[in-house]
């Protein structure tokens, strides 16, 4: 039976990616990640704000209160090397990259376009197969349009497309007007591929301290339907690459997601709770359903049940949205 | 250290001292043993950073570091590394050099070879001094040691090498001093002593041979014998050929020493006119001065002359004698020490005696005469150096005189010509006065760096920081010239000013030091229109008056606007440039940009960027104010001290604090230290740009917020409603809520000019608007829009009555808070974390407290002139305070109770005695007087008055005694305070003794985990994992247990502390230590500056909670009385860990430094830290759980009877 899959034209023994998590971050998990049988690495983020604020954050903390009084001119010895990120980040896809034989996906986090872009041809630099840019924006300012905010993302696309040879997918938020016309354009602008969709901080509050603390909760499996539908939607209509991430926590729901059209589907929120050995049993499953349905390739199964190929075409759009509702309330109504 | 290179020629750098110093030692030797003391630490810091950085020695290894707990520690190892064969060596200053005595008599003794580098200190006397003369180094002259002396930065780098192969050579060892701050903190260019010069004047076989007379079992020797009467004074004598040799050896050294640098030195070196008649003599920076002032003067057509004494011991009296010109009638050996009581100081005896020696027979002796100059870094001036000179032309010139002072009370001193001035017109001339952190400081070492590096420009830098650690003023002083530098003295006649902070145009004199025609900076948000009328008076005169060219840049604007935060420095730097004309302003820009990049690159491209920015920001904005004859002015300056002051608090003090002490006559000061408390009130410092503000309405009167202010600015009080009459327009109060004081009024206030704007109060106050929850009960706002109102309300609330202390229930917080604080607008940094907990302390046993103070953060912020903020109550009681030393303080505090419960008991004697004079009941109740709350106390002290008036009655010896030694009746409480660097490392020997005493005295340990006060050094209270200097790979060890060390005696009442955690268990714990009869120990977690936070923005009571959260910092009491009652003594009283370590470690820049610099090694200790942590809290909830039978471990007070007189 074939597994593999094409992701960002990379070629992937099955869809099975882990995606960004703090796993990542240490070596071994990395490896414990291939052991179990995962077809690449999308390695933790390295975020746009901690390049700039870990720089500032140093210089001011080794500068406060310094040169005040006679006997404590500085506080600390000041190393003369300091490994910041990226240094950090960079030399962390060096060593996972000599580790591990499967494709290693660095991540870039992000929200503006600036100066920061060329980290991505350093992470290329470093030995990264692909790099997924995560583009994580809340736009809360009332001023600014949805095309201000979409000129924006396409603009980060851009920039960091023209800095790397390697791919380069992007990691989006549902939140768009038309996502359909949005994915196009990303496409357009260089995108090698479209993951869908990241999850964001949200705030909570503590209600000893009467303070907001933000906090992420893990992706709950429910939360896979809004890939399915997005995956099934794109699927044929884009060259980019579609990976599904968020809800993935079985066999099952990978079958789903390659049925509506994913190239890979990432893995995050099931290692956590299960651990990285669930890849194996994913996978097991996987197969056992392929066999059992005499399906030979995952190629056979990709978009099987995409828009363009499902039998009712519609049933990814409103008039499926009309007909679930009405069953709901034939069957809340139950038997008379 | 930045080496400018050149292909052939020598190599220059511009460093200060003491990493000159460092650069040879680090070379030269193999094992260094190391401690921190101003000013000497930095030497130990470039070599553990280099050693750290994995930088080789000349003989290819990297130099191993030990810090130890003390100096005595350090010379100990130091002596230990030279008998095993190691070239070791050690730095120190003033009281750590008395700590080395023993060793160093023992050194020498044994001809063990080895150079200690010192910055020669002033030893604590009357008072305690950082700055610099020679009293330490002379105080060691007897020990044996050669000791060479550095005049320069350069010579300090010579000095260094030059004694090294001199005690090899002659097998003696040396102490290589230079001195502190004038030298080991002023930044100069030099020649780089090259590595072949090390290794052409240090012999390998030299060294060999030490190693092969090293102790080893391979080939045993005895050393360290103890010898009688029959042997050990022949064996004194043994070695006295070399000394007698070394001399020779030494100027021997520096003659090879100059064929290879070409720099060439002599043991005594005259300087000056062939023909001269009047010679000064004298060591140190003062020579340089000296040098300026005779070719000064000689050019003049003076004919005068100066010895500049290199290789103090072993003194050469012939060469001495040699280096004076035969024409020579008049000498005057000048000292920077003073030793009281003696024929006179020791260079001027050693000089007589050479002389004496010398003298041919038949032959008068020219005029010798001694004095004193320069002491605790006193300015030394060439106007000073003619006064010398001046002195000797006299028919009968004055000895054993004083010069920079006026001495008008034994009128030892010399007049000086304030006038007169040796500064060339060709150097150019600046002064800097900045904000301490504000980046000056930095700015113009880098300005020296660009000038030293890209022209052939000499370059000189001297930095003068403030008393106080929060809020204080540098001035930097900066020449640069053509020729060399000799001027080891501050700029008094300036090209270029600049003030780089608008605020102390109303406080200070700035112009002062401003030649004719000079140029001013000032940086200020006012614009060119706006700036003339709003400078002060005597500011707008003196730039009239210089007819000054005056520029304007508002460089927090531009800082801002490039990205730099409040940071100016770069800003105010490119100013410089721009007007200076040190170098031409495009190749000056361009030179720093160059520099940015380098000293910023490895921070990060942003951090570069920001600075590139602001470059081009500041040449955009800086304007030149045209000056208009027009002097119409805000005013005078501020006065330095408030006019309601006393007078001596006002004359003395007040000249103290404007920064014209040097102005004081003798006269003005006590002769044995003795200084008055409560004298912080009388500083106006106005520091806080923004300061709380109470709403009354939605406060909820907890209180947390006067007990975390670090600066008791914000004060709580209950007063009945009458007493609010008259109260000012804007004072506010609310009913106050707590049971017992229905109908009374809570008044809430802060002492707006006092108060440095840190926002703790903000930070701790729990009570939110209900509607808008930013809104706290207390919120910051603008400082100086209600400065005069809060002036009134400030003093109105002074003016309202303290409750009575018997009617405060000091268990619990919300009242205990109301108590007078007697700690109050210390110096130290906005946001302390220390001085919360003494304030505390103050409130609680204030009016009856007896503090010993171990030297260190807590001895500065509270005893460093001008100012105390230990204050006394409506009574005049309050907390004496005394600071002994850094390793003593445990023995020093217990003298105090040793001495006071004898006098108590000798009164009590007395009463006994006297009980049939002054009354049975009287007697019965002074000695059966229940002290245990404020009520018993209040009692005793009313008996104890009435007591005075019967005895003031009565004429008899007995009478009169107890009458000196009556107040001792009242029960005095005994504190103990100090840093962890003097509990956990150096005075932990004598602590540890303390605490087995037994004894009542209480210590408060302010734990922040490092040495603060000294910059930052790892101790051993430091935890796992931190980065500190000395630990730059982060501490590899875990913190010592100090608190479980104590309970091992069972007998000390033991707690663990951290108010921004829980405030209510350290009142517990404050309250319960000074209640149990025996020694109790507080461990007090104190947030710091030098954990890497910002202490300044109100951050610490969170770091502490963070700290307490994930069981870092373990809250607990152990009370040895709890086993009286069956119960076990210790009470875990930290809740179970909330979070990860990580979460704390990261939150707080010593530990997340380690992430960035060696990550492999944070990820390690960062998890041992964890299992620490985890193990640790698991052995104290064992600890807590066990079913103990204690012995009951309270002493017993002996009851006290009145024998019944057997005539009745």
């Amino acid at each position: 039976m074939d597994l593999t899959t094409t992701y960002l034209g990379l070629k992937l023994r099955t869809p099975l990616v882990c995606s960004a998590s703090p796993l990542s971050q240490q070596l071994d998990n990395i490896k414990r990640m291939e052991d179990a049988g995962a077809s690449a690495v999308v390695l933790y983020s390295l975020f746009e704000e901690q390049l700039l604020r870990d720089r500032l954050d140093v210089e001011e903390s080794l500068e406060r209160g310094t040169s005040s009084f006679a006997e404590s001119l500085s506080y600390f010895p000041e190393p003369e090397e300091f490994n910041l990120e990226p240094q950090e980040y960079l030399a962390h896809v060096e060593r996972a990259k000599r580790s591990v034989g499967i494709p290693v996906i660095a991540s870039l986090n992000a929200c503006s376009s600036g100066g920061w872009t060329k980290y991505a041809r350093d992470i290329e630099v470093a030995g990264a197969d692909a790099i997924e840019l995560n583009i994580y924006n809340i736009p809360a300012d009332a001023k600014q349009t949805a095309a201000d905010i979409e000129g924006k993302y396409l603009q980060i696309v851009r920039d960091v497309s023209a800095e790397v040879k390697i791919p380069v997918a992007v990691k989006l938020s549902p939140f768009f007007t038309n996502f359909a016309n949005f994915a196009a354009r990303l496409d357009e602008a260089g995108a090698d591929g479209l993951v869908l969709f990241n999850r964001f901080y949200q705030p909570d509050i503590d209600l000893e301290t009467l303070e907001i603390t933000p906090n992420i909760v893990p992706s709950s499996p429910s939360a896979l339907r809004l890939p399915l539908r997005w995956i099934a939607l794109l699927f044929g209509h884009t060259d980019a690459s579609l990976a599904a991430t968020s809800g993935v926590y079985s066999g099952a729901d990978v079958l789903k997601l390659l049925l509506a059209g994913a190239d890979a589907t990432m893995l995050c929120a099931v290692l956590l709770r299960d651990g990285i050995r669930q890849i194996r049993t994913i996978e097991r499953d996987l197969a056992a359903w392929m066999e059992k349905c005499k399906f030979e390739s995952v190629g056979q199964l990709k978009g099987s049940l995409s828009q363009i190929n499902c039998a009712n075409p519609s049933a990814f759009e409103r008039a499926q949205y009309m007909r679930a509702l009405t069953g709901y309330r034939q069957a809340s109504a139950g038997p008379p | 250290m930045e080496v400018k290179k050149s292909s052939n020629g020598p190599q220059f750098a511009t460093i200060d001292g003491n990493e000159a110093a460092a650069y040879v030692a680090y070379r030269v030797n193999e094992v260094m043993a190391i401690y921190p003391i101003t000013p000497s630490s930095p030497i130990a810091e470039w070599c553990d950073q280099w050693a750290s950085e994995g930088k080789r020695n000349l003989w290819d290894t990297i130099p191993e570091i030990a810090e130890m707990q003390s100096e005595g520690g350090a010379s100990g190892a130091v002596h230990g590394a030279l008998q095993t064969g190691a070239l070791s060596t050690t730095f120190t200053a003033s009281q750590g050099l008395l700590l080395m005595i023993p060793n160093m008599f023992k050194i020498a003794g044994e001809l063990l070879p080895t150079v200690f580098h010192v910055t020669a200190r002033t030893l604590a006397t009357h008072a305690l001094s950082i700055f610099g003369d020679h009293s330490d180094i002379m105080a060691v002259r007897s020990t044996g040691w050669g000791m060479l002396g550095a005049a320069s930065v350069q010579e300090t780098m010579d000095f260094a090498l030059i004694s090294q192969a001199s005690s090899l050579r002659s097998g003696l060892p040396f102490i290589h001093f230079f001195d502190g701050f004038r030298t080991s903190h002023e930044v100069a260019k030099i020649q780089l002593v090259p590595d072949a010069a090390m290794r052409a004047l240090i012999d390998d076989g030299l060294i060999a041979e030490r190693r092969a007379r090293a102790m080893t079992p391979d080939h045993p020797v005895l050393r360290g014998t103890a010898q009688n009467p029959d042997a050990f004074f022949q064996g004194r004598e043994a070695a006295n050929l070399v000394y007698a040799g070394c001399p020779d050896i030494t100027q021997q050294v520096m003659d090879e020493f100059a064929k290879q640098t070409g720099r060439s030195y002599k043991l005594f070196e005259y300087v000056g006119a062939p023909d001269a008649e009047r010679v000064v003599v004298l060591m140190g920076s003062g020579a340089e001065v000296a040098q300026e002032a005779v070719e000064h003067l000689n050019r003049k057509g003076e004919k005068i002359g100066l010895v500049k004494v290199r290789l103090y011991r072993p003194f050469d009296c012939a060469r001495f004698v040699q280096s004076l010109p035969a024409s020579v009638k008049a000498i005057a050996v000048l000292d920077r020490t003073k030793e009281p009581g003696a024929a006179g100081e020791p260079l001027y005896q050693d000089c007589m005696t050479a002389l004496v020696e010398a003298r041919p027979a038949g032959r008068t002796l020219p005029v010798l005469v001694g004095g004193r100059y320069g002491l605790s870094s006193k300015e030394f001036t060439p106007a000073m150096v003619k006064a010398v000179f001046d002195n000797l032309a006299a028919a009968k010139p004055k000895n054993h005189f004083t010069v920079g002072i006026n001495d008008d009370v034994s009128f030892t001193s010399l007049p000086v010509d304030a006038e007169f001035s040796t500064e060339p017109d060709d150097v150019v001339r600046a002064l800097f006065y900045g904000l301490g952190a504000d980046g000056t400081v930095g700015a113009n070492k880098n300005s020296i760096k660009i000038i030293g590096e890209n022209t052939p420009y000499c370059a000189q830098g001297y930095f003068v920081y403030d008393s106080k650690k929060s809020g204080s003023m540098t001035v930097s002083h900066l020449r640069f010239g053509r020729q060399q530098i000799r001027s080891s003295y501050l700029i008094t006649r300036a090209n270029f000013v600049a003030c780089h902070q608008p605020g102390f145009l109303e406080r200070y004199d700035m112009l002062r030091d401003l030649v004719p025609g000079g140029t001013f900076l000032l940086n200020s948000p006012l614009s060119r229109d706006e700036i003339w009328p709003r400078l002060p008076t005597p500011v707008q005169q003196a730039l009239v008056d210089r007819k000054a060219r005056f520029f304007v840049i508002d460089a927090t604007s531009v800082a801002h606007g490039s990205g730099m935060g409040g940071r100016i420095n770069t800003v105010m730097q490119v100013c410089f440039f721009a007007l200076s004309g040190v170098l031409p302003k495009d190749e000056a820009i361009e030179a720093i940009k160059k520099s940015i990049k380098k000293t910023y690159g490895r921070k990060g491209e942003e951090v570069v960027q920001k600075n590139l920015k602001a470059v081009d920001n500041t040449l955009a904005n800086l304007f030149e104010v045209p000056l208009t004859s027009k002097v119409n002015g805000t005013g005078g300056y501020l006065p330095p001290i408030t006019p309601d002051a006393p007078p001596f608090v006002r004359n003395v003090l007040g000249t103290l604090a404007a920064g014209r002490g040097d102005d004081l006559p003798v006269s003005a000061f006590p002769r044995d230290g003795t200084f008055p408390t409560a004298t912080a009130q009388f500083e106006k410092r106005n520091l806080a740009l923004e300061i709380p503000v109470w709403n009354e309405a939605i406060c909820i009167q907890c209180l947390k917020c006067t007990t975390i202010c670090p600066h008791a600015t914000i004060r709580a009080k209950v007063c009945d409603a009458a007493q609010m009459d008259g109260a000012p327009a804007t004072f506010k109060s609310a009913a106050a809520r707590a049971p017992e004081w229905k109908g009374m009024r809570f008044v809430l206030q802060v002492a707006a000019e006092d108060c440095t704007g840190c926002s703790l109060c903000i930070e701790v106050c729990p009570a939110r608007d209900k509607k808008e929850s930013k809104r706290k009960a207390i919120n910051m706002a603008a400082q100086e829009p209600l400065r005069v109102s809060e002036r009134e309300n400030w003093k109105f609330f002074l003016g309202l009555p303290e409750m009575d202390r018997r009617k405060i229930n000091t268990s619990q917080l919300r009242q205990q808070q109301i108590m007078q604080p007697l700690f109050e607008f210390s110096g130290a940094c906005a946001g302390c974390g220390e001085t919360p907990y003494l304030k505390l302390l103050t409130q609680l046993f204030g009016d009856r407290a007896v503090i010993a103070n171990a030297t260190g953060c807590s001895s500065i912020y509270g005893g460093n002139l001008p100012t105390t903020p230990y204050a006394k109550d409506a009574q005049g009681r309050g907390p004496t305070w005394c600071n002994s030393l850094f390793e003593d303080n445990a023995e020093f505090g217990m003298g105090f109770r040793v001495s006071l419960d004898k006098q108590r008991d000798m009164a009590q004697e007395l009463v006994i005695k006297l009980a049939g004079t002054i009354g049975d009941d009287l007697a019965n109740q002074l000695l059966h007087s229940n002290q245990a709350d404020e009520t018993g106390i209040a009692e005793q002290r009313e008996r104890v008055a009435v007591l005075k008036q019967k005895l003031q009655a009565l004429g008899s010896p007995e009478a009169r005694l107890l009458l000196s030694l009556a107040d001792n009746l009242v029960k005095k409480s005994v504190w103990i305070i100090g840093g962890d660097g003097w509990a956990y490392d150096i005075g932990y020997g004598g602590l540890d003794h303390v605490l087995a005493s037994g004894r009542k005295v209480n210590v408060l340990v302010l734990d922040t985990e490092v040495y603060s006060n000294t910059g930052g050094q790892m101790s051993k209270a430091t935890p796992r994992g931190a980065v500190a200097k000395f630990a730059a790979g982060g501490k590899p060890g875990c913190k010592k247990d100090l608190g479980l060390i104590a309970m091992a005696y069972g007998n000390v009442y033991v707690a663990s502390v951290a108010m921004g955690a829980k405030d209510d268990q350290t009142l517990k714990a404050f309250v319960e230590a000074e209640s149990y009869p025996g020694p109790s120990l507080i461990m007090a977690y104190s947030h710091c500056i030098a954990h890497g936070i910002a202490v300044d923005i109100g951050v610490g009571a969170r770091q502490q909670k963070l700290a307490v959260d994930c069981g870092q910092w373990l809250l607990y009491r152990y009370d040895p009385r709890r086993a009286d009652l069956g119960e076990n003594p210790l009470q875990l009283d930290s809740p179970p860990p909330k979070a990860p370590i990580k979460d704390y470690l990261l939150s707080e820049n010593r530990f997340k430094m380690l992430t960035m610099s060696k990550p492999d090694a944070a990820r390690q200790l960062f998890a041992r830290a964890q299992s620490d942590v985890d193990s640790r809290r698991k052995f104290y909830q064992f600890m807590q759980s066990r079913t103990l039978k204690v012995e009951p471990a309270t002493p017993v007070e002996p009851k006290i009877t009145i024998p019944v007189q057997p005539s009745a």
